[in-house]
């Protein structure tokens, strides 16, 4: 080999190296598989046919899922509510704190595993994901804009009108084209990495402790008829027989005038736990010992509770300290450390 | 010679014939038989919603000289809209022609003349029947985003404040919205706090997504006869021209005193309103 060569081969190698370097948008490429039903998932509700996931429509869902001119004033993001360190609510409050410092009525629910979800919020009236996000925005303790504001400060912005482009195949900003940008990053917000994920799928070294073993059984038995595996909720509306809240939120009622929907409200899923005080639509407990407590002693006997929370004569679900504790044990079991680091879920 | 003469003779002879012919299809476009109808044979139709308050045209805000209700109450009134939709035509001999979804759904906007035509292609034919929905059908109401365009998109109009028509927490449409002003508002909770005075009237409910909820769709039915049939031809505009009587919202089967119910949006209340509405839609007169 003559020294040209030598010089050919430096250069080849110095190329390889500067692509590496200046290019993790590749790598990115390399690495964004689109949506991938976990294995020990069941399938999901929403329509990918109608709304594939690709890279470019996931990054304007994320750069709007993050954009502040979502809100009246600029000021208040999908992420303000939704802190993915949360995972993905807005852990310490009871209820949102939305723009110019308002309350609103109910606690921030998690955007997690919304593809399997086939209604929306605490009190239902939504049942699309792709029509969701207007709810927030024109909400007056959220975000209190409109969508066309919404969508006419958008345009204007060349950052935007080039993801549109990039996503959507033209520069055009239109209402479908928005929502379904934001659905691409929101279904992509899959928490399936918690330990009880791992066990499942018989995962190298996953092993419950005797504990939680021991509060797995007890959960099966007692919570999993509505907070079914492996989402941890059956997406019903269910009155779980909390006192009538001073606000008296009617829950599924507000939004269908049915009498039989007085107080009830969207089963949570369990998952994520440990991020996500305070519970239930209100945040009205403070800690995972209040909510078990709540189902202990203080289920209200009232006209539509829900029939497993009404058995033996007995309203509630009869648990000792020992089996609180397995069941806390086994629970935290299902928090997903991945999901709220995973950086592609992150502001960029 | 004689040849050219006979040749002379036979074309007067169809001359005349021609004339009598042409004589005789004058007559019958004078007496206009309707064609033969065919659905793939379309021409223009229109259909105009003229809103009136009761004997008085509709003006905004009119102030210095409101109108008055059936129970004595002084109101303007600031805004008035409402959805149509699924506009049908029907023939003496009971021959129906459907729009097409896709091009049968209209907002009429009483702050915007331009809104007031319903314009639908329809089959050339005379029509006797014409039947539309007030609001948005329940499979409308629940399509995928990428369906609901322009009336229906979700951002036209702006916020629920201004002439937004769509809901957002409670998924679907509003149908008619229809918003004033009168003094016999109280400034408690159960009237307007604002001290504005304002009356706000909200109507949707399609009749739910999955489960069955109300239904405030109203299906309206028009007889042409008495009043002007449509007469459908490709050469010219048929406009069906309808008075829509505002008052009949306060007035109609089921009255009710602006006082006693100055807000109404999401509850019961709803469907007793919804049910006035047929009575809303007079056929003044058609234009052919």
């Amino acid at each position: 080999m003559n020294k040209k060569h030598w010089i050919v081969w430096c250069f080849l190698g110095l190329f390889i190296l500067a692509c590496k370097k200046d290019n993790p948008v590749k790598e990115e490429i390399e690495k964004f598989l689109g949506f991938q039903k976990p294995a020990n998932f069941p399938q999901p509700a929403y329509n990918f046919a109608n709304n594939p996931v690709t890279r470019q429509g996931f990054e304007l869902g994320r750069a709007l899922f993050y954009e502040p001119r979502l809100s009246r004033n600029n000021t208040i993001t999908c992420g303000s509510c939704h802190i993915q360190s949360s995972a993905f609510t807005q852990h310490g409050h009871d209820v949102s704190h939305g723009i110019d410092d308002r309350l609103g009525t109910r606690n921030s629910p998690p955007i997690m595993n919304l593809a399997w979800n086939k209604a929306f919020m605490w009190g239902g009236g939504v049942y699309d994901l792709d029509l969701q996000p207007i709810t927030p925005i024109t909400t007056h303790e959220e975000m209190d804009e409109n969508l066309e504001n919404v969508l006419n400060k958008i345009r204007v912005l060349p950052k935007y009108t080039a993801m549109f482009k990039n996503a959507f195949g033209t520069e055009e900003v239109t209402t479908a084209r928005f929502m379904k940008a934001l659905s691409q990053f929101m279904v992509m917000c899959v928490s399936s990495n918690s330990k009880y994920d791992k066990i499942m799928r018989k995962e190298a070294g996953a092993v419950f402790t005797a504990e939680e073993q021991a509060g797995y059984v007890l959960f099966k038995d007692k919570c999993a008829s509505c907070h079914a595996e492996p989402l941890f909720t059956d997406g019903s509306f269910r009155n779980n027989g909390l006192r009538v809240s001073p606000i008296n939120d009617k829950g599924l009622y507000t939004a269908t005038l049915m009498e039989t929907d007085k107080y009830k409200f969207k089963v949570p899923s369990l998952r994520n736990l440990q991020y996500t005080a305070p519970y239930m639509h209100d945040g009205r407990f403070l800690s995972l010992a209040g909510v078990l407590e709540h189902y202990n002693s203080e289920v209200q006997a009232m006209p539509n509770l829900d029939p497993v929370l009404n058995q033996n004569g007995k309203p509630g679900i009869a648990l000792n300290e020992d089996q609180k504790a397995k069941l806390i044990a086994f629970l935290n079991t299902l928090n997903d450390k991945e999901f709220i680091n995973n950086k592609m879920l992150s502001e960029q | 010679m004689n040849n050219i003469m006979i040749t002379k003779e036979k074309i007067w002879k169809m001359v005349l014939l021609f004339s009598l012919m042409l004589g005789m299809t004058a007559c019958s476009k004078k007496e206009d038989t309707a064609p033969e109808f065919q659905e793939t044979n379309l021409a223009p139709l229109s259909v105009e919603f003229d809103n009136i308050v009761g004997e008085r045209t509709l003006t905004f805000n009119n102030t210095g000289s409101p109108y008055k209700n059936a129970a004595g109450e002084a109101f303007t009134i600031s805004r008035i809209q409402y959805f149509i939709s699924n506009i049908k035509v029907t023939t003496e001999a009971g021959k129906t022609y459907t729009v097409n979804q896709d091009s049968s759904y209209f907002l009429i906007r009483g702050d915007d003349k331009a809104t007031r035509f319903a314009k639908v292609k329809v089959p050339e034919g005379d029509y006797t029947n014409l039947t539309f929905t007030l609001g948005v059908d329940s499979l409308r109401s629940t399509m995928p985003v990428d369906k609901r365009t322009g009336v229906l998109d979700p951002a036209a109009g702006g916020g629920m404040e201004d002439g937004g028509m769509y809901w957002g927490w409670n998924s679907g449409y509003i149908f008619f919205k229809f918003e004033g002003n009168s003094n016999v508002i109280s400034d408690n909770t159960s009237g307007d706090p604002t001290g504005k005075k304002q009356m706000k009237y909200h109507i949707g409910f399609f009749g739910g997504y999955n489960a069955p909820t109300l239904n405030n769709i109203k299906v309206i039915n028009v007889d042409l006869r008495t009043a002007g049939i449509a007469r459908v031809r490709k050469d010219r505009q048929s406009n069906i021209h309808l008075f829509v009587d505002v008052m009949k919202v306060f007035n109609g089967k089921n009255s009710f005193k602006i006082a006693e119910h100055p807000n109404v949006m999401f509850d019961d209340f709803t469907a007793k309103i919804a049910a006035n509405f047929p009575e809303m839609f007079r056929h003044d007169h058609t234009e052919n």
